[in-house]
C-alpha cells in the first residue's frame, strides 16, 4: 500500500525512473543509517563501505551526507540528530534521505534508550522498514545494565541486533537486519490521524511530518500543517511511551560511580574546571610546543630536510648547472671556522679538479653548504625558496610532525567527551559575546585548520551565531601549520613576545565579536547540549582520525604551499615582487616598522597564511619585530582554501567583507603595535 | 493535558536550581526550542536532578544516565518546582 502511494504521487518522472531501472533490472535499495549523535552510525558506516568517515566524540561531526555502496545497495550516512524535522541543517539534510529510504538502520546508543528510542519511535510512526542496531552493548555489561532486548522488540515491533561498534560484534548481523528490515508498532490515536492526512494520498512519513508541523513537508503538498498544540500533542504521546517502554525492558543492577564521571563533573565547574583545562593546555604546550617543535623538528628539518635531502638534489642540481657554492665550517657555537666560495661555470662536472676540492672540503664534520644558482629557472625550482626545495623540506620535514601532533591532541581531547562540558563552562563567557557554549568546538578546531572550522559553524543555532564565529576564524585563530611556525618563530625570543601576541590577538578577538554582537539583529540560541559519557579516549580510534585527517590536511595543503611558492618564485624572476615590495614599502618599513622583503610575506600569506609565517625564517629579525610581524600576519586575509569555503557557507557579501576587513584589521593592529613596541 | 500538569504552581525557575536537588519541570517555553527539550527528554511533569549549577546560571541536569547542559537564558524561562 505504501508503494501504491509513492507511485501514485510521484507521476511521470518517478514511473520513468522506474522503467529505465527494471528495464537494467537493477532497482537499487536505499539503506539510510539514522541516529543521535555519537551513537557510532560512522562506525557501521566504516564498516559497510570500508570507506573511513571521521568518528568523534561530539555532536556535530557528519554534517552531510555520505554515500556508499554495500552489496548493490546505496547506503547513505546521515549527520546525528535528535529527531526528523527542519530544526537545523542536519536535521534537514537527514529528512530528506530519510524520506527517500527504503530500509532504516536505526542506530540506538544503549547507555542512553530513553534519549534514543524517541527518535526510533518516530521513524516508526513515520512507517519507514526500520531494524534497531543496539550499540555499545559492551559497555552495557561494564555498568552493569541488563536490556531485554526480545521485550524491547515486542514493544516496538521491529527486529533488534545488539552490536559494538569498538570491536565489530554483532556487525556480521547486518545483512540480517537490513533484510528483515520492518514496520513497527504505532500508537492507535496517532494511526487515526495519520489516516486522516493519508487520505489525500500523501505517503505516511511525510503524513507524520505535515502533522508534526513540518513546514517545509506542508509547502510541499500545499496543505496546511499541523498546529504547535498537535505537534505537541504527538511529541509527549511519544515521549511517554518511549518512557514506559524503557521502563520495561531496563534494568540496572548497581550503580557504579567511575572515576571519569567524576572528572567529568570536574571539568564541568569552573572552579576544578579551570585548573583541568590549564593542566591540559600546559600538557599540550609540553607536547606539541616543547616535544613535537623543538626536539622532533629540529631533527626532521635541520638533519633530514636540510642536510640531507636539500644537499642531495642541491649538488645533484649543480654537477650539470652553473652555480656558486658557498661552503662554511662551523664549530660548536655556530661561529664560522673556515669558509670557501666554489664558482662552477658549467657545473661541477665539467670541472673534475675543482669537483675533488669542493668535496674534501664539504666533508668537513660542521659544513653549510649554500648553493647558489645563475640560471633563474633553477633558482625557481631548487634555489633558496625553491619550488621543490623549500616546498618539501617544509611541507614534509617541518609541517607534517606538527599537524600530526595537533591532530593527536585534538583526537584525544574529542573521544574523551571533554569538549561538550567545555563548551558548557565556558557557555556564560561566551554569552558576552553573542554565542552560546557550543562555540567553542568550532573555534577549536580553527586551531587545527580554518577551513575545517568553517564547515563546522553549521551546528550553531542562528545565522548570527555563524557570521560572529565565521568572523572570528578569518581574523584571530591562527592554524595549526600557522600555529606550528608562530612557535618556532616566538620560542627564540622570549615570553614577553608571546604574551604581547596573545594580548593582542585576544583583544581583537573580544572587540571584533563584541562590535558584531552589537551589530547583527535578531538574537542568539541558548545552550542546550548533551553530554556523552567521559571516557578514556580509544587508541585505535585516536590513531585511525590523527592519520585521517593529517593526510586529508596535507593533501589539501601540498598543493596550495606549491601554488604559493610557484607564484612568490615566477614574481621574483620577473620582477613583480620587486614592484610589489616597493608598493608595500612605506607601509612595511615605516609603519610595521619590517624590512621590505616582509611584503612577500603577504603574498605567500594570501594563499596560505601559514606560508606568509614562514617566509619570515629567512629574515633576521628583532624580537619586536617578529612579534608585530606574526601578529600582523596571524590578523591578516584567510588562506585561498578556508576563503572559497566560506564563501560557499556565508554568501560572497559576508566573505568578502570579511576578507577586505582582515587586510585593513591586520595592518592596521599591526602598525599600531609597531609603533608602541619597535 | 496541559490544564491537568498546571494543577501544580511552579515556584521557581530552572537557572535558581540548586547542585544536588531534584525540581519537577512545570512549563518549557514555546516554540521550536520546546520541541527540542521533550526530544532530550525533558517535558512537563518530569522529575530532574540538577547535578551542577554553575557560576552565572547555566545548569546540568540528569535523568538516569543521561546529562544535559542548560544555558541561563533558556534556563530561566523553564518554570519549575525546586524541591525542598
Amino acid at each position: 500500500m505504501k508503494s501504491d502511494n509513492i507511485v501514485n504521487l510521484n507521476s511521470v518522472k518517478e514511473s520513468q525512473i522506474n522503467f529505465d531501472e527494471s528495464l537494467q533490472l537493477v532497482k537499487k535499495e536505499k539503506v539510510v543509517l539514522v541516529g543521535n549523535p555519537n551513537v557510532g552510525k560512522s562506525c557501521v558506516f566504516n564498516y559497510l563501505s570500508g570507506m573511513y568517515v571521521d568518528v568523534s566524540n561530539f555532536p556535530g561531526t557528519t554534517v552531510s551526507l555520505i554515500k556508499s555502496n554495500y552489496k548493490g545497495k546505496d547506503v547513505y550516512d546521515t549527520p546525528g540528530i535528535y529527531g526528523v524535522s527542519s530544526f537545523n541543517d542536519e536535521e534537514k539534510v537527514a529528512k530528506e534521505i530519510i524520506l527517500d529510504a527504503d530500509v532504516v538502520l536505526n542506530i540506538v546508543n544503549a547507555l542512553h534508550l530513553e534519549r534514543d528510542l524517541f527518535l526510533t519511535q518516530q521513524l516508526i510512526d513515520m512507517g519507514k522498514r526500520v531494524t534497531v542496531l543496539l550499540n555499545f552493548s559492551d559497555e552495557l555489561k561494564k555498568r552493569k545494565i541488563r536490556i531485554s532486548t526480545a521485550k524491547l522488540s515486542e514493544h516496538l515491533g521491529v527486529e533488534i541486533i545488539e552490536t559494538s561498534a569498538v570491536n565489530k560484534t554483532g556487525f556480521d548481523k547486518i545483512d540480517y537486519a537490513i533484510e528483515h528490515a520492518k514496520v513497527g508498532n504505532q500508537q492507535l490515536d496517532l494511526h487515526f490521524m495519520l489516516q486522516q492526512v493519508m487520505d489525500k494520498s500523501i505517503p505516511q512519513a511525510e503524513a507524520l511530518l505535515i502533522l508534526e508541523g513540518d513546514q517545509e513537508t506542508s509547502d510541499k503538498y500545499n496543505i496546511p500543517n499541523g498546529t504547535a498544540d498537535e505537534r505537541e500533542k504527538i511529541y509527549i504521546g511519544r515521549r511517554n511511551r518511549v518512557n514506559e517502554i524503557v521502563d520495561i525492558v531496563e534494568f540496572e543492577d548497581s550503580k557504579k560511580g567511575e572515576i571519569f564521571n567524576l572528572l567529568g563533573r570536574l571539568s564541568l565547574t569552573p572552579l576544578t574546571g579551570i585548573p583541568i583545562l590549564l593542566v591540559m593546555l600546559t600538557l599540550v604546550y609540553f607536547f606539541i610546543g616543547d616535544f613535537v617543535s623543538q626536539q622532533i623538528v629540529n631533527y626532521t628539518e635541520k638533519v633530514i630536510g636540510k642536510g640531507v635531502f636539500e644537499y642531495n638534489v642541491k649538488s645533484f642540481v649543480a654537477d650539470y648547472t652553473p652555480s656558486t657554492i658557498d661552503v662554511q665550517v662551523l664549530d660548536q657555537n655556530n661561529n664560522v671556522v673556515e669558509q670557501k666560495i666554489f664558482a662552477f661555470k658549467d657545473g661541477i662536472n665539467a670541472n673534475q679538479q675543482l669537483a675533488n676540492e669542493f668535496k674534501n672540503f664539504s666533508s668537513k664534520p660542521g659544513t653549510v653548504s649554500e648553493f647558489h644558482y645563475s640560471n633563474p629557472f633553477v633558482r625557481l625550482f631548487f634555489g633558496e625558496f625553491g619550488v621543490i626545495t623549500m616546498t618539501i623540506t617544509y611541507l614534509l620535514f617541518l609541517l607534517t610532525p606538527l599537524v600530526i601532533g595537533f591532530y593527536f591532541v585534538m583526537a584525544l581531547l574529542e573521544d574523551s567527551g571533554y569538549l561538550p562540558r567545555l563548551a558548557t563552562m565556558l557557555d556564560r563567557a561566551f554569552n558576552k559575546i553573542g554565542l552560546n557554549g557550543r562555540a567553542v568546538i568550532p573555534i577549536m578546531l580553527g586551531f587545527g585548520c580554518i577551513t575545517m572550522a568553517n564547515i563546522t559553524t553549521r551546528l550553531l543555532g542562528t545565522e548570527r551565531e555563524k557570521s560572529i564565529v565565521t568572523a572570528i576564524l578569518q581574523f584571530t585563530i591562527p592554524c595549526s601549520a600557522q600555529l606550528a611556525v608562530i612557535t618556532v618563530l616566538l620560542s627564540g625570543v622570549g615570553i614577553q613576545s608571546l604574551l604581547i601576541f596573545a594580548g593582542v590577538i585576544f583583544t581583537v578577538l573580544i572587540t571584533l565579536s563584541t562590535v558584531l554582537n552589537k551589530m547583527l539583529p535578531g538574537e542568539s540560541s541558548p545552550l542546550l547540549i548533551d553530554l556523552p559519557i567521559m571516557r578514556f579516549p580509544r587508541m585505535s580510534n585516536v590513531a585511525k582520525k590523527t592519520f585521517f585527517r593529517s593526510y586529508g590536511f596535507m593533501k589539501e595543503a601540498g598543493f596550495w604551499f606549491f601554488v604559493g611558492a610557484l607564484a612568490v618564485g615566477i614574481m621574483e624572476i620577473t620582477g613583480l615582487l620587486n614592484v610589489w615590495q616597493n608598493l608595500l614599502a612605506p607601509l612595511t618599513t615605516t609603519w610595521l616598522k619590517l624590512p621590505r622583503e616582509a611584503a612577500s610575506a603577504f603574498v605567500m600569506g594570501m594563499v596560505r597564511r601559514d606560508f606568509g609565517a614562514a617566509g619570515l625564517f629567512h629574515m633576521h629579525l628583532s624580537a619586536m619585530q617578529a612579534t608585530v610581524a606574526i601578529i600582523t600576519i596571524t590578523l591578516f586575509v584567510p588562506c585561498i582554501a578556508s576563503f572559497v569555503v566560506m564563501l560557499k557557507e556565508r554568501g560572497w557579501k559576508e566573505g568578502i567583507a570579511i576578507w577586505i576587513g582582515t587586510w585593513v584589521t591586520a595592518f592596521f593592529i599591526g602598525g599600531l603595535v609597531a609603533q608602541i613596541i619597535i | 493535558m496541559q490544564t491537568a500538569k498546571q494543577t501544580k504552581t511552579p515556584n521557581s525557575t530552572l537557572d535558581k536550581a540548586k547542585k544536588g536537588k531534584p525540581i519537577t519541570i512545570v512549563n518549557l517555553p514555546q516554540g521550536n526550542i520546546r520541541s527540542q527539550l521533550i526530544r532530550l527528554g525533558i517535558t512537563e511533569g518530569d522529575t530532574l536532578k540538577c547535578i551542577e549549577r554553575l557560576p552565572g546560571g547555566t545548569i546540568v541536569v540528569q535523568k538516569n544516565r543521561q546529562e544535559i547542559a542548560v544555558g541561563f537564558d533558556l534556563a530561566k524561562k523553564i518554570s519549575v518546582i525546586i524541591q525542598s
